[in-house]
């Protein structure tokens, strides 16, 4: 395969085989819920570039061909506000984890048309950019390297307050040249205070538009945790089964240990980088969303006429949802001087250490 | 007298006891060393991170959303330069989430020239800070305002600069108004309860004196001397040093009112405003670099609001715009505002026709 950049072959070595319970079959109606969200998250994301093209937005990010791996991340994430829960540490691909944590897709459209409503930044911030207080979901920033600082900051306060919460950060392969990514495997494999962390990188080979291949000489981005002592796994991020699984196997040893792990998934970037390079669909990448959707079909847990009343419903209710959100108000001129400071502390969650108020 | 390093140290530990500061740390922060001023030693939430300052500003940020309390510390502020982005990312938090999220985190660092700290042990910072919007920037003069103001920045649900005067770091108070309330009016008493010794600290504890809450408004100036002829605004080290120039000065009959601004932001324009309507001169002082100097934003608010009221120019005193503060003395004098730098500007603006 090659890629439509430069001619500069794609990386094609995939993929150490998931141990424990690899062979183990997940449930149908698992299947069929991690499908159903992958195609609610493609069909949102191609609304956002719908919306940013028709003028309902003045740009679009996202993370179509990120859903098969991004949906089990939020399927499996621990949900809830303060340290007892996980934290999320998320770059600007995780509509598909907001989706399966419970997220409003209209929501996502009002970030898109900077509406007052937006509940993620009142229209201060691109798409994308996600911020759940409630659901422990750091505010996404555009900078590509920064939550992998901030995130064994919530995984030191969660190695203290104990329990089974863990920090899951996320960034991708172009991302971890920048030095936030060794403070992150520095921080977290500190002898004797290991850090409670899944540290992802969803390796797209790509930054904006430059190959991975001409940047890195590392093969495997996972293999810079070895040094650390950091557990690894490079899997095929476009199968949502093999996600699931090891994600789970991950985060079961992170929650158990309190130790950090490094899971590093392949993955696709099917309409570039932003809407700067176009959002075009982009031939040649692998598009998880179809390949688990053949898989399904062949495995008869699902019809092709079921997948298209699917894709149907979706397109349908999301477009009549824009057109709502466009009458939506735009945040007042006088909002700039909102929440510049905060007049009291609201961060830690019912039973995190409120400190002084 | 205390020094301000053990006013430092004690707001610290009132902060983990009373007011829920869960990590002190930073680079040789925690034992066996306490701090390269000392400023950290015998508390305990203090530990150690690794030699990465990004690293510690993003750890602060985690710890602070996750519910800590941090007080991080960054060893010179000439080190703080190459964590810009996580401190705007953390002065973000607030609004760039709509309120979602505050982010309640100290940052403390030592800042200036005056202890011969050469190229990197010398920069000011009051530039970089203040533009660091949805944070809020303190700098004391005095053990107590030191003491007062971490404590603030320390309740403070906002991320807070605390940035300390190096050269200020070992001076003890040089009178009551300057004194921590609370401790042992005999110095080698309050040493002997706080001060680690030298060689095995290992069974070392200090015995803290029992200090009170006191809490110096964040955005509040300190009037440190009353004047009716020209008004020196300034803050830090240099207060020390407007003061001398101010006494000299009412020797030839210039009566200099100083007020020490405590806060650079948010900071207190009313303090400001209404002393150059009383004096009509003004001269702001401060060590940092001259071009694009906090100083000329406050003299560009003076131009614009107050322009009728003067009767004589406006004037900034800074550092010069030099890469670094050289190493010799004559060269680190050069470079940073002096005594006579002063005495000459303000008698300049009172002697000043109109």
């Amino acid at each position: 395969m090659r890629s439509r950049y430069n001619g500069v072959p794609r990386m094609t070595t995939i993929i150490s085989k998931v141990r424990n319970g690899a062979e183990e079959s997940l449930k149908p109606e698992l299947l069929l819920q991690m499908h159903d969200l992958m195609r609610k998250a493609r069909v949102l994301e191609e609304r956002l570039i719908r919306m940013q093209k028709q003028g309902d937005g003045y740009f679009w990010i996202g993370g179509p061909g990120e859903e098969a791996f991004s949906v089990p991340l939020g399927l499996l994430t621990h949900k809830g506000e303060g340290p007892q829960y996980d934290y999320l540490h998320l770059h600007y691909r995780a509509s598909g984890t907001m989706l399966a944590l419970g997220a409003d897709p209209v929501d996502a459209l009002r970030q898109m048309k900077s509406t007052a409503s937006d509940p993620y930044s009142g229209g201060r911030n691109f798409a994308s950019h996600y911020s759940v207080r409630k659901w422990n979901v750091v505010p996404v920033s555009s900078p590509i390297e920064v939550q992998y600082a901030m995130a064994p900051g919530t995984a030191l306060a969660q190695r203290r307050h104990g329990g089974t919460g863990i920090t899951i950060v996320t960034g991708g392969d172009a991302g971890t040249a920048e030095g936030d990514f060794a403070t992150c495997l520095i921080w977290s494999a500190r002898k004797g205070s290991e850090l409670p962390m899944l540290i992802i990188v969803t390796n797209n080979q790509y930054g904006i538009s430059t190959p991975y291949d001409g940047q890195h000489g590392e093969k495997r981005i996972a293999d810079r945790g070895a040094a650390f002592g950091i557990r690894t796994l490079t899997i095929d991020g476009n199968d949502p089964e093999t996600s699931y699984r090891a994600i789970k196997q991950a985060m079961d040893y992170v929650r158990k240990e309190r130790k950090p792990f490094l899971l590093e998934a392949m993955v696709s970037r099917l309409y570039g980088h932003s809407s700067s390079s176009g959002a075009n669909y982009i031939e040649g990448e692998a598009d998880g969303l179809k390949l688990f959707e053949d898989k399904l079909i062949a495995r008869k847990l699902l019809t092709k006429e079921r997948a298209d009343e699917l894709n149907a419903k979706y397109t349908e209710e999301l477009l009549e949802a824009s057109k709502r959100v466009r009458d939506e108000a735009p945040p007042a001129p006088e909002d700039i001087w909102k929440h510049v400071f905060a007049e009291q502390s609201v961060v830690g969650g019912s039973s995190g250490n409120k400190g002084a108020r | 007298m205390t020094t301000m390093v053990q006013a430092i140290r004690m707001a610290l530990h009132v902060g983990e006891e009373r007011h829920g500061v869960t990590d002190i740390f930073g680079e040789d922060v925690g034992a066996p060393l306490g701090g390269v001023f000392t400023q950290t030693q015998g508390l305990r939430t203090a530990w150690n991170s690794p030699l990465d300052e990004r690293g510690i500003v993003g750890a602060a940020i985690g710890l602070a959303l996750a519910g800590s309390r941090p007080v991080a510390e960054i060893q010179f502020c000439d080190y703080a330069f190459n964590t810009i982005d996580l401190l705007k990312l953390a002065g973000a938090m607030h609004w760039s989430s709509n309120g979602d999220w505050n982010c309640p985190m100290v940052v403390m660092t030592p800042v200036g020239a005056g202890i011969h700290g050469s190229i990197y042990h010398s920069h000011s910072f009051d530039a970089q800070a203040t533009r660091l919007a949805g944070w809020k920037i303190v700098m004391p003069s005095n053990p107590r305002d030191a003491y007062g103001l971490l404590l603030s920045a320390i309740i403070d649900p906002n991320p807070v600069l605390f940035m300390a005067p190096k050269a200020l770091l070992r001076q003890k108070a040089n009178n009551d108004s300057e004194e921590v309330p609370g401790v042992p009016s005999d110095e080698r008493e309050l040493s002997k309860m706080i001060d680690a010794p030298l060689g095995d600290r290992t069974k070392w504890k200090p015995r803290w004196p029992d200090t009170p809450d006191l809490l110096i408004p964040i955005g509040k100036a300190r009037m440190d001397r009353a004047g009716n002829d020209v008004t020196v605004v300034t803050y830090g080290r240099h207060v020390h040093v407007c003061r001398k120039a101010a006494e000299e000065l009412a020797t030839e009959g210039i009566d200099v009112e100083l007020i020490d601004m405590r806060s650079l932001h948010p900071y207190d324009w009313d303090a400001i405003s209404s002393s150059i309507k009383k004096t009509h001169r003004v001269v702001f002082v401060n060590e940092d670099t001259d071009i694009t100097n906090f100083g000329e934003h406050l003299l560009r608010r003076t131009i614009d609001e107050l322009f009728y009221e003067l009767h004589a120019p406006p004037k900034v005193l800074a550092g010069k715009h030099l890469p670094g503060v050289g190493l010799a003395d004559n060269l680190e004098k050069g470079s940073v505002p002096q005594l006579d730098d002063i005495t000459n500007a303000i008698r300049t603006s009172a002697r000043h026709e109109p």
